[in-house]
């Protein structure tokens, strides 16, 4: 009798376990440009790591500032040195939620929609932004694409007047990974 | 026993929750882990005033420097404190590869033109790969084009010097960076017979940021003296300090030094200003990056 509740209970936690299953990536694409008529930058990073539970929606996104590759090297360590700081705050984070998730059916081909809800920290400043993406279910990989602009000025990101007219108000961030299954 | 077996049972159903911890930091750490990350701006600009730091252009960036020097503040309202006088040093550097910088240049200093050629032999880094220095190699030659006065043409090496450095820098926090330099100097040609060909000197150079984009620069160059030390002119060790501004591709550099020349050769075995005597001078130094890749 005991015997068979302790058998019952390891097949319960093992369900719990195989359920448990995330996707996780450890090479998102992250890039954001930058368009003034003086000039236009881009950095890219592709060393994103992110965690989507396809169940609860949970979805987490950490990249090390360091790893934004510019074409220019000098305004690469600009970038880390004077508006990022990145050796005070080297990570940039996303935790949030895919608020439809239910609609979501990862066994099914398709593309979905997906309403993205949760805290961005970035320069150590931590705030609320929702976007919409788009989820990509192809022959079992799930893919993630999405598209938002964020403002320095919102994460404290000083730029000063000289430079003013080289750095766009706007930041267009794109965010582009494919998650494997583990 | 019962005990044992309620535990096993919790462990059992919390067993998940520990699977499943593997937290997004320690995924961040799976993929950028095992790289080594590269000091970078140990100093704002490949000169600590005068002499060079261990910065280098990286490839395919050219830096256009304008560097200028006032004469001796100690002449007084008739000289206008020095303003009056202007030596000029305008040089082009341009990194081949991330390691490997050449440069040309042209001075006001006894109208010479000058090259150089600096190497990084190892970078500070930590992560995968540990290194607590970064070093460098710089070699330059300096041509004096000056005409040939009390004396008739002499061949044309006599007009050549050459410098060889080596720079040991490392930056000890965000806001502090420190550099060494052991120098060897020859002069083709020197005043008199009894003045040394060659120099050993020894620079010590450092900076400090006050802000982002401030920093305070010292530089000095103790210069071994001969074992006999006949020298013609009797010359004094560069001390110079002064302030990096940094504003987005400009590097303005503002100093004050008892050093008239701006390469090696000329403030390192020639400087005659005596900072006890107000022999110094106001200098700034304007660099501008372009990226040509």
């Amino acid at each position: 009798m005991k015997n068979k509740i302790i058998f019952i209970s390891i097949m319960l936690g093992l369900t719990q376990f195989v359920t448990a299953q995330n996707l996780t990536s450890k090479n998102g694409h992250i890039w954001f440009y930058s368009y003034t008529p003086i000039e236009d930058i881009e950095a890219h990073n592709r060393q994103a790591v992110s965690i989507l539970d396809p169940k609860a929606g949970t979805l987490q996104f950490t990249i090390l500032i360091k790893s934004f590759e510019f074409q220019k090297k000098l305004m690469q360590e600009h970038f880390n040195e004077n508006y990022m700081e990145s050796d005070t705050y080297p990570k940039a984070s996303f935790n949030g939620n895919i608020e439809n998730i239910s609609g979501i059916n990862f066994a099914n081909d398709g593309e979905y929609s997906a309403l993205v809800l949760g805290d961005l920290t970035i320069h150590g400043v931590t705030r609320k932004v929702n976007t919409s993406g788009t989820l990509s279910v192809t022959s079992g990989i799930v893919t993630a694409q999405a598209k938002f602009i964020i403002l320095p000025e919102d994460y404290n990101i000083v730029i000063p007047d000289l430079v003013k007219d080289r750095i766009a108000k706007e930041i267009e961030v794109n965010v582009d990974v494919t998650y494997n299954a583990n | 026993m019962r005990y044992f077996k309620l535990g096993l049972l919790i462990f059992i159903f919390l067993l998940p929750a520990f699977l499943h911890a593997q937290d997004i930091d320690e995924l961040l750490e799976e993929a950028t882990g095992n790289t080594t990350e590269y000091t970078y701006a140990t100093f704002k600009s490949t000169r600590i005033v005068s002499g060079h730091s261990i910065e280098r252009m990286q490839e395919g960036q050219l830096d256009f420097r304008i560097s200028h020097r006032f004469g001796e503040i100690n002449g007084g309202a008739y000289e206008f404190w020095g303003l009056d006088q202007a030596n000029i040093h305008l040089s082009l550097e341009y990194g081949i590869t991330d390691w490997l910088m050449v440069g040309v240049g042209r001075g006001t200093y006894e109208k010479t033109f000058d090259g150089s050629v600096k190497f990084s032999v190892l970078r500070q880094s930590k992560g995968e790969r540990n290194m607590p220095v970064s070093l460098s190699y710089l070699s330059t030659m300096a041509l004096n084009t000056l005409k040939w006065e009390n004396s008739g043409e002499l061949p044309f090496w006599n007009r050549a010097s050459f410098v060889h450095q080596l720079l040991v820098a490392r930056k000890f926090n965000e806001r502090l960076s420190l550099e060494l330099n052991p120098t060897f100097v020859h002069r083709n040609l020197v005043s008199t017979e009894l003045d040394p060909n060659d120099l050993w000197a020894i620079g010590a150079g450092g900076r400090f940021k006050l802000t982002k984009r401030i920093s305070v620069n010292v530089e000095y160059y103790y210069v071994v003296p001969p074992l006999h030390d006949y020298r013609s002119t009797k010359t004094l060790n560069p001390l110079s300090f002064g302030f990096d501004i940094e504003t987005g591709g400009h590097v303005f550099q503002l100093h004050v030094t008892n050093s008239l020349a701006m390469i090696e050769k000329g403030f390192i075995g020639e400087t005659t200003g005596n900072w006890l005597d107000g022999g110094i001078h106001i200098g700034f130094n304007i660099s501008r990056v372009f990226a040509l890749k």
